[in-house]
């Protein structure tokens, strides 16, 4: 009667699932539907391909990198060509707004009357605060008190858009404990509220949801490139928090095996200091949110906290498609620590006048080690994909803190 | 026949129904966790729910959450769940049930955490983000072990859903139900008409599965469990025990304040 659970769908090989109160389940059970019978019609997809032309200004624009690349590789030995995937050119900043307006108008054609969303750096809350403004819903953003303080100009643009944003002040005040808080509010809340949960992770329907929704970045990324270079590229790269812009880009090229598929995790201080937020590195396989994947766990099973200077990133879980896409050997997942990404955002905005979110100045902080190891693969120089996931203005102070010498020195 | 069995059989031959405790365990430490559960026991608890600790709660509200957190920062968690259990085990013939959170045991892995909750005594697991559907690998383990695992049903579940728990009744050991009065966390006050509603919805839910329901979520007090009682085969008591624990301050106080309660609602059920 009760089917072996990897013969359903919502998993990913050994990982994904629905692992939540026996009230979400048909909450699940309705989204799965809409999922299937909304957002896969023709109607739906022309909606919200229009609103992403003239709302959000998709396509977004793939910009090779060729400074950037002659200085990660002045021998030319290692990197044909780098493009960037502009993600960062969207309307609010970064990908998010992909996969916030296509759940708020899925919501909005399920008949739900409020949206719910939990948000770490803020880059999600502010795409959902921003969807619904669009379609005039009322918000509601949990955000850890800690990530509030870490993150006022998001708060502040929530608050401008409508949303309301509520500090949450269980564990340890970050995003973990605003998706705790999110999940408590949309179990009590459950016939009204839709929950827009912002990275593939979650309970099954949510990781397929979100990674169709932000599937428009590999769609466009592996057309335009197509197009630039007349065949596919021989890597893509992406950064990992719970991996939504990573399996965005990758679902582009996944079925592709030539094209290597490489994801770059938070390092934080060091993996060796247990101080990160590497969960696909050094964690191991459990259950949190809602899904079977990669956690950050003690051996009792504690939920670890995370430590990385991007708040986007700062997750102790990941989305279950990239544990399987780890575990299949199809994707290779590298971590850059706090320094290395601060290192490589000085690097890209000095040679291709682009400041890059902090989250994304991890995969480009890699760029170098992963060329190297794909042109000795290959035998030749690499084509590579990198997605620009957002920009950095939201960092403006950690950068100016960790990059600038004090004006006053410096103006001598 | 089980503890929990005899435990419903019991009362039910009384004309009274089963009263189920919940207790954080490790608040505010292991060894008065084993005093307080004791304490329930000897004023009439006849299920007593033993909390694991887990660092991310969130089918649960302020109060257990805030609680957790205690137990954990001190040291708590699934090692010293199993150690309380035994103790008490030692000197009670009372059914235990080890409420949780799936990871700690995932971690473990299942056959391996079936194994030593067994050997601590106790008596079935309820793990609240475990749903039927996912539940097979600790199941199978657990009856493997002669360990129940309790299936939860909310007002949201679609009739379907509990038919297959009657199905499912038949092949592994199901104690009883559990059912949730409300959409929602734990720790809320359940209004008279929502209690009503989950004891009659419980009572429907006993018919269609043949396995004893109880209530749980929003009882709070006597007056609030005989409501939910009337139809059900039970109720569970979790928040509110919690709270008076967290209020008291000393052992004293808390034993006092949790017996009284105790008392109440079994004069109430």
């Amino acid at each position: 009667m009760v089917p072996p659970a990897q013969e359903t769908a919502g998993w990913y090989g050994p990982f994904g699932g629905r692992f939540v109160s026996e009230t979400l389940i048909p909450a699940l059970d309705e989204l799965t539907v809409a999922t299937k019978e909304i957002s896969s019609t023709d109607a739906f997809k022309a909606e919200l391909r229009a609103l992403l032309a003239d709302y959000v200004g998709r396509p977004t624009p793939l910009t090779e990198a060729s400074r950037l690349a002659r200085e990660i590789d002045p021998a030319k030995k290692t990197i044909h060509r780098l493009f960037l995937k502009r993600e960062d050119l969207c309307h609010t900043g970064a990908h998010k707004i992909n996969n916030a307006l296509g759940q708020v108008l899925l919501a909005s054609k399920m008949g739900k009357t409020r949206i719910i969303a939990e948000t770490g750096a803020g880059q999600h809350g502010v795409a959902t605060a921003t969807a619904c403004a669009l379609f005039g819903l009322p918000c509601e953003v949990y955000m850890g008190a800690e990530d509030v303080k870490r993150q006022a100009p998001n708060v502040g643009r929530m608050r401008l858009l409508g949303a309301k944003v509520i500090p949450v002040e269980s564990g340890s005040r970050t995003l973990k404990d605003a998706m705790n808080e999110a999940l408590r509010d949309w179990v009590t809340n459950v016939a009204t509220t839709h929950y827009c949960i912002g990275s593939a992770a979650g309970p099954h329907p949510y990781p397929e949801l979100v990674a169709r929704f932000q599937s428009v970045i590999g769609d466009e990324a592996r057309a335009q490139i197509l197009e630039r270079t007349g065949r596919l590229p021989d890597a893509a790269i992406a950064c990992i928090g719970g991996g939504s812009n990573a399996i965005g880009l990758f679902r582009g090229f996944v079925s592709a095996a030539s094209v290597k598929l490489f994801g770059v995790e938070a390092a934080g201080h060091g993996i060796e200091t247990g101080m990160h937020a590497a969960t696909l590195t050094a964690g191991r396989v459990g259950v949190l949110h809602g899904s079977k994947s990669y956690v950050l766990c003690d051996d009792g099973g504690q939920i670890q906290e995370a430590h990385s200077i991007s708040a986007g990133l700062d997750y102790p879980g990941v989305g279950p498609e990239h544990a399987w896409l780890k575990t299949s050997g199809r994707a290779r997942y590298l971590s850059a620590t706090d320094d290395e990404a601060l290192a490589a955002a000085a690097l890209v905005t000095r040679t291709e006048g682009i400041l890059p979110a902090l989250e994304t100045s991890h995969p480009f902080a890699k760029i170098g080690a992963i060329a190297t190891e794909v042109a000795r693969s290959i035998g030749r120089p690499a084509t590579i994909v990198l997605c620009l996931s957002g920009r950095g203005d939201k960092d403006l102070e950690t950068f100016l803190g960790r990059l600038l010498s004090p004006v006053a020195e410096g103006s001598k | 026949m089980g503890r929990i069995e005899d435990a419903f059989a019991r009362r039910a031959a009384e004309g009274k129904k089963t009263l189920v405790t919940y207790l954080c365990i490790g608040d505010p430490d292991g060894d008065a966790s084993i005093d307080l559960a004791l304490a329930c026991a000897e004023e009439g608890a006849d299920i007593l729910e033993l909390g694991c600790p887990f660092s991310d709660p969130s089918a649960d509200g302020l109060a257990i959450a805030r609680a957790s957190q205690r137990a954990l920062r001190r040291g708590g968690g699934l090692e010293e769940t199993l150690r309380v259990a035994h103790a008490i085990r030692e000197r009670s013939d009372v059914p235990i049930v080890l409420f949780g959170y799936y990871n700690p045991l995932f971690v473990r892995g299942e056959e391996d955490a079936a194994r030593v909750v067994a050997s601590a005594g106790i008596d079935a697991l309820l793990v609240v983000d475990l749903p039927v559907d996912e539940s097979m690998p600790l199941r199978t383990a657990a009856a493997n072990r002669g360990l129940g695992l309790v299936p939860l049903v909310a007002p949201t579940t679609r009739p379907e859903r509990v038919v297959q728990l009657g199905t499912l009744a038949e092949s592994f050991p199901v104690p009883f139900i559990y059912y949730v009065s409300m959409t929602g966390v734990t720790g809320g006050a359940g209004g008279e008409d929502v209690l009503a509603t989950a004891g009659a919805e419980a009572g429907r839910v006993r018919d269609a599965t043949k396995r004893p329901t109880v209530v749980g979520f929003g009882i709070d007090s006597g007056a609030r469990a005989r409501i939910a009682a009337k139809d059900a085969d039970g109720v569970v008591v979790g928040s509110e025990i919690v709270r008076r624990i967290e209020r008291g301050t000393t052992s004293t106080e808390r034993l006092t304040s949790v017996r009284e309660l105790v008392r109440e609602l079994r004069a109430a059920v």
